[in-house]
Formats: C-alpha cells, sequence, structure tokens
C-alpha cells in the first residue's frame, strides 16, 4: 500500500483496562476515501478502536497515524478527526443550527461563513428550515442527520461513525443506510463504521474488519468475507451456515477426503491443509440443498425434521444418521412437499463449500 | 368518592391549620397596635409601630441582616464554585468506569458519603468541632470563620442538586464537544455549565435560605463584632417574644414569598416560551 492512499495507520494498538485486555495489537490501513466497517459481536474492542482514533481513549500500548503522522497523543481537539456519537450527544441546549455550527465556532471561523456553511449542511441533509429546532422537537431520524452534519461540516480527514442507526427502527434504519453510503460519496470523506448488524455491514461498506476479543479475524470486501470466510467464527457471524467438524484423511491433488463422524465427504483443498488436522466445513444454509430424489455425484442422507417458513425463502431442519443437524434455506417458487420423518438427500456445489480453521471456542 | 373527598379535605384543612396557624399568629401580632408591656399576647389594634424601629442602629435588626446577607452571600458564592466542581469531578469518574470499572466506582461512593456528611452529622457537633478548629488555626472568629463553617453546609446542597442534573445529561456530550474541537476549558464553559446553570441556580437558593437560617453553627464561630440574624432574634427572645421580632419575622417571610414568586414566575415564562417555540416549529 502506498504512502499517499493510506489516510490511517494503526500500529500494533493494544488496550488493557485494569486487567483486562479490551485490544490485543491491532494492525489497520485505511485507505482514502473507502467505507470500512468494524463488525464484531459487543464487547469484541470495536468502540474502543473507534475513541482510540477519535483520541478520546490512549492506547496501553501502539500507535496511531493519520496521513504519516504519529498523532497517538494528540487531544481530541487537535486532530482532523470527528466521531458521530452512537447516542447522538447534540446539545441539548442549542438548536440545530448551533449544533452544527459549534465546531465551526471553536475554530474561529467568521460568523458569515458559519451561517453559510451550516445552511448548506442543512440542505445536504435535507433538513433546510429545522435550524431554529431544538434536538427535543427532532426525530430520531432527524437527530442522526444532525449529528451527521455536525461532523462533516467540519470537512474532516476521517469520519468515526458509532452504531449510528443503532437506535433506529428497522425500516428507518434501511432508509439511512443508502442515505450515508451516498452523503459518504458525495463528502469524499473516508467512513470508518462501527457495526454489529452482519447485514448493514455488507450493505454498505467497501472492507469489512470483523473483529473478535480485541483482534481482525479477517479484513476484506464484503463478497470476499462471504464467499471466503477465513474461519469458522467468521462463517458463523456472517450469514446462516453449517458448519461440519471434520478429519483430514487423504490428499490428493485438489481433493481432500474429509471424515465426519463416520461419514467421508469429499471437498477443495487449501494449502494449509495437512493430513490428520481436524478442521471446519462450511457450508451456506442456502446453498445446501435437498430433495427426495437423490442427486448425481456425491450426496448425504438426512430425516426431515421440520421447516420455518418464511414468505420468499423456507428453511427446512434436517438430521443425519450422526446425530448433526444441518438448516438448508430453498426459495419456496417451486418447493416439493416433504413431511417430518420423510428421509431426504442433501447435496451442495463442491465450489460453494470452504474449509475453514475451527476457531470457535477460542477467547483470549 | 364522596366519602373520601370529605376525609381528604379535612386532613388537608388540618395540616394548612397546623402548619399556618402559629405563622399566622406571628404576621397578626406584629402589627399589634398594643406598645405596652402585655404587647406579646393581647391585640389591641391595628399598627405599623413594630415595624418602625425594626432597622433602628441600636435596638434594629439592620446590622445583623446586613452580616447575615454578607455571609450567606460569600459562602454560597464560594460553595457554588465548590460543588459545581465536586459534581462534575464525581460524574467524569463514573465516567471512566469502562477504565478502570470497580477501583474508581469504590472511590467515588466514599467520596460522596464524605461530601454528604456537613448535613448529616448533628449541627451541634459540627460547630463545636468547627469552633475547635479554628481556636487551634489561631483564625479571628469573625465573618471570616462564619463563612467558612457556612461553606462547609452550603457546598453539599449544591453538589447535591448539581450532580442530579449532571447525570440526568449524556456522558458524551463533553466528548462530544472536545471532538469538535473544544478545549477541556471551552467544553466545560460552552457545554457542562450552560447546562448545569438551572441545578446550580437552584441548589444555591436552597444553600442561601439555608444559611440565612443557621443558627447553632453560627453560635459557636461567630465573633463578638459579629452577629447574626437568628443569633440576634435568639439573643432578643431570651426576655419574651418582642412584636418587633414578629415584625422582622413578617418581613423576612414577605421576601421568602416573594423570591418563590419571582422563581415560579421566571420557569413559568421560560415554559410558556419553550411550549410557544414548540407551537411554531409545528405550524
Amino acid at each position: 500500500m502506498s504512502e499517499d492512499t493510506t489516510l490511517l495507520s494503526l500500529r500494533g494498538l493494544r488496550k488493557t483496562f485494569d486487567t483486562q485486555e479490551a485490544l490485543n495489537g491491532l494492525d489497520l490501513d485505511v485507505i482514502r476515501g473507502e467505507f470500512l466497517t468494524l463488525l464484531g459481536p459487543s464487547g469484541c474492542g470495536k468502540t474502543t478502536t473507534l475513541r482510540i482514533i477519535a483520541g478520546l481513549e490512549m492506547p496501553t500500548e501502539g500507535q496511531v497515524f493519520l496521513e504519516g503522522k504519529d498523532i497517538t497523543l494528540l487531544p481530541p481537539e487537535k486532530r482532523e478527526v470527528n466521531t458521530v456519537f452512537q447516542n447522538y450527544a447534540l446539545f441539548p441546549h442549542m438548536n440545530v443550527a448551533a449544533n452544527i455550527g459549534y465546531g465551526l465556532r471553536m475554530r474561529k471561523v467568521p460568523k458569515a461563513d458559519v451561517l453559510k456553511r451550516v445552511d448548506e449542511m442543512l440542505r445536504l441533509v435535507q433538513l433546510e428550515g429545522y435550524g431554529k429546532r431544538m434536538p427535543s422537537q427532532l426525530s430520531g431520524g432527524q437527530r442522526q442527520r444532525v449529528a451527521i452534519a455536525r461532523s462533516a461540516v467540519l470537512s474532516p480527514k476521517l469520519l468515526l461513525l458509532d452504531e449510528p442507526l443503532g437506535a433506529l427502527d428497522l425500516q428507518l434504519r434501511r432508509q439511512m443506510q443508502s442515505e450515508l453510503k451516498k452523503m459518504q460519496q458525495q463528502l469524499g470523506i473516508t467512513f470508518i463504521y462501527i457495526t454489529h448488524d452482519q447485514e448493514e455491514a455488507l450493505n454498505m461498506s467497501d472492507r469489512i474488519a470483523l473483529m473478535r476479543d480485541g483482534r481482525f479475524v479477517q479484513l476484506d470486501t464484503p463478497h470476499n468475507l462471504y464467499e471466503r470466510p477465513a474461519t469458522a467464527f467468521a462463517a458463523t457471524f456472517i450469514g446462516e451456515t453449517n458448519i461440519l467438524d471434520c478429519t483430514v484423511v487423504g490428499i490428493s491433488g485438489e481433493e481432500v477426503l474429509l471424515d465426519m463422524s463416520g461419514i467421508a465427504i469429499p471437498a477443495t483443498t487449501e494449502d494449509w491443509v495437512v493430513p490428520g488436522q481436524t478442521l471446519c466445513l462450511c457450508i451456506r444454509a442456502e446453498r445446501l440443498h435437498y430433495a427426495k430424489k437423490s442427486p448425481e455425484g456425491f450426496f448425504l442422507r438426512g430425516t426431515f425434521k421440520g421447516s420455518h417458513y418464511a414468505g420468499s425463502e423456507r428453511t427446512a431442519e434436517i438430521e443425519l444418521n450422526t446425530g448433526h443437524t444441518l438448516f438448508s434455506r430453498q426459495r419456496t417458487e417451486q418447493e416439493e412437499t416433504v413431511l417430518p420423518g420423510e428421509t431426504v438427500c442433501l447435496w451442495w456445489d463442491r465450489k460453494t463449500a470452504g474449509l475453514v480453521i475451527d476457531d470457535r471456542e477460542e477467547t483470549t | 368518592m364522596k366519602k373520601n373527598s370529605f376525609w381528604s379535605s379535612l386532613y388537608i384543612a388540618v395540616i394548612i391549620l397546623a402548619l399556618y396557624l402559629p405563622i399566622m399568629v406571628v404576621v397578626v401580632l406584629s402589627f399589634n397596635g398594643n406598645t405596652g408591656r402585655t404587647a406579646a399576647m393581647n391585640f389591641t389594634g391595628f399598627s405599623f409601630y413594630w415595624y418602625k424601629g425594626l432597622f433602628d442602629p441600636i435596638s434594629g435588626f439592620g446590622t445583623q441582616m446586613l452580616t447575615s446577607l454578607e455571609v450567606a452571600f460569600w459562602s454560597v458564592m464560594i460553595s457554588a464554585c465548590l460543588g459545581t466542581l465536586g459534581a462534575v469531578g464525581m460524574l467524569r469518574q463514573k465516567m471512566r468506569k469502562a477504565a478502570s470499572e470497580r477501583a474508581v466506582m469504590k472511590m467515588t461512593g466514599i467520596g460522596e458519603q464524605l461530601a454528604m456528611l456537613p448535613i448529616m452529622i448533628p449541627e451541634l457537633i459540627l460547630g463545636i468541632a468547627l469552633m475547635a478548629l479554628f481556636s487551634l488555626l489561631k483564625l479571628p472568629f469573625g465573618k471570616m470563620t462564619l463563612i467558612f463553617a457556612h461553606i462547609t453546609f452550603c457546598t453539599p446542597y449544591i453538589l447535591i442538586t448539581v450532580k442530579s442534573r449532571l447525570s440526568t445529561l449524556e456522558p458524551t456530550l463533553q466528548e462530544a464537544a472536545r471532538d469538535l474541537g473544544a478545549s477541556p476549558a471551552k467544553a466545560f464553559a460552552t457545554v457542562t455549565l450552560p447546562l448545569a446553570a438551572p441545578a446550580i441556580l437552584s441548589g444555591s437558593l436552597l444553600a442561601f435560605a439555608m444559611s440565612m437560617d443557621d443558627f447553632v453553627i453560627s453560635f459557636f464561630v461567630n465573633g463578638a463584632q459579629t452577629t447574626t440574624l437568628p443569633l440576634k432574634v435568639y439573643s432578643s427572645v431570651k426576655v419574651g417574644v418582642t412584636p418587633q421580632v414578629n415584625a422582622l419575622c413578617t418581613v423576612m417571610l414577605g421576601a421568602a414569598f416573594l423570591v418563590v414568586a419571582v422563581g415560579q414566575l421566571i420557569s413559568a415564562l421560560a415554559e410558556k416560551r419553550r411550549a410557544d417555540t414548540t407551537k411554531k416549529v409545528q405550524a
């Protein structure tokens, strides 16, 4: 990665609270203009990472570089980085215009310019004529937009957003997702976005950094993260996935033979796979097919236990004779009626099933 | 319902009577035209006689009133600063709970208890303790010792009100201000202070009333030249409640009512203005 495309770099970032390790040596390069999402379960350290970048928290170890300059010790007011807080943190005693103009006033921008830029910003976030209202008179979505406008008006190099859609209802969330993405492209500001919602992350991001226990599990494009998860945790955190615990029996060329509690399963090998190794085979629920008629090639047999109908899709629960339960999600357009207790065949396209290391039980 | 409403009306009537009857007696007797020895008991006619002598330099209460006001003013001013800073500091510690949860929580817990001590321990003990301390330090007893003593019990009132107000605010407001480019001092001046102002004011009013009213602590720490109003009242009723004291009480009562009324008026106006802007915005 060349110097001028990298906006922000984290090097060996570590943070310890009391004896608890919140961040465990993070390295990250953020590319100028990208929409990067930190995704992970709560308590994985994503908010701590964001607060360190904003300057609201000091790392125990490691450095933060903005455009190559070490800003680790710089106080928040001296960083060209702004934050949109989870609860918006709008100043309740100032009206919308005063809230948006706050940062400009702190920067001693002349009054006329402040007014002009606040107006521009109100237009951009579609809140024209709302300048005189108090934050308490706004809806959740409007507050959200004011919070973004208040940070964006300073044209920061980097905008940090801490679960900004967390408090909104589903419909508004969807709408704000596309609005935010559009706004990011319009402003040309680099976004680091925090969420624990995998769908939101897949929808909006250029790249996703999947976090767990203060570490990055995988840093990749949404497509690669979904199609080629690096570990069993990555596979289960995003999407609905069947994880089959297997042992490697033998490798021949591209093919690997796996053993799952006595069932032999063929798969495509990876370069890190060695015979005798225990690993996981993951198959996305929507890519596992079932039917009463046996297909050509490799398949497994199982007992149909039941299903959940969800309009366009149906998720079936199928038990193998080894006791494993697999989930298969199929479109309902041309489905075959299967009754509980009937035997069905299960198969998948080998390309869509990936081998990953098992890190599900891992803790730091 | 009807039965209930009779008993509840009676209950309220008894309460009001119990509360205000003694006060009414004071007010009525303050206008007693009887200037003789039986003035405290026999109401003989209406007159402003007792009010005329109220601020007489020798027999009146003017100097003591000024002393009380002066002591109350300074102790409230200093307490307001101390209490506000204390409240801000305590909450900031609490906010860092993510940083090192247990230790800090325990510490703020103890700190809070300590801050409340002056209003929890008996006044008598506090008064004696302060007197012992001041004489140990060889401080001349007078206005200064009175102000010091009053600060000790005024600060907690302001601290409590400001702290409870601040704890209802988003803890991230201060951080948001910093993030938007405000220095710590600027963030305090533009965000924390304006939001805490109503609480600082109401806490100060309460503390002011407490200071004006204090007898026990002032009794121990006052100097020969500095007598506060409650001390003067006490010494003048040793020989019986004179109608002049009644007149003084009536004046103070009137002042208190006035302050409350003005306060209510201001908050009612603020409420109305807020409602108006809401209406305008919605229209």
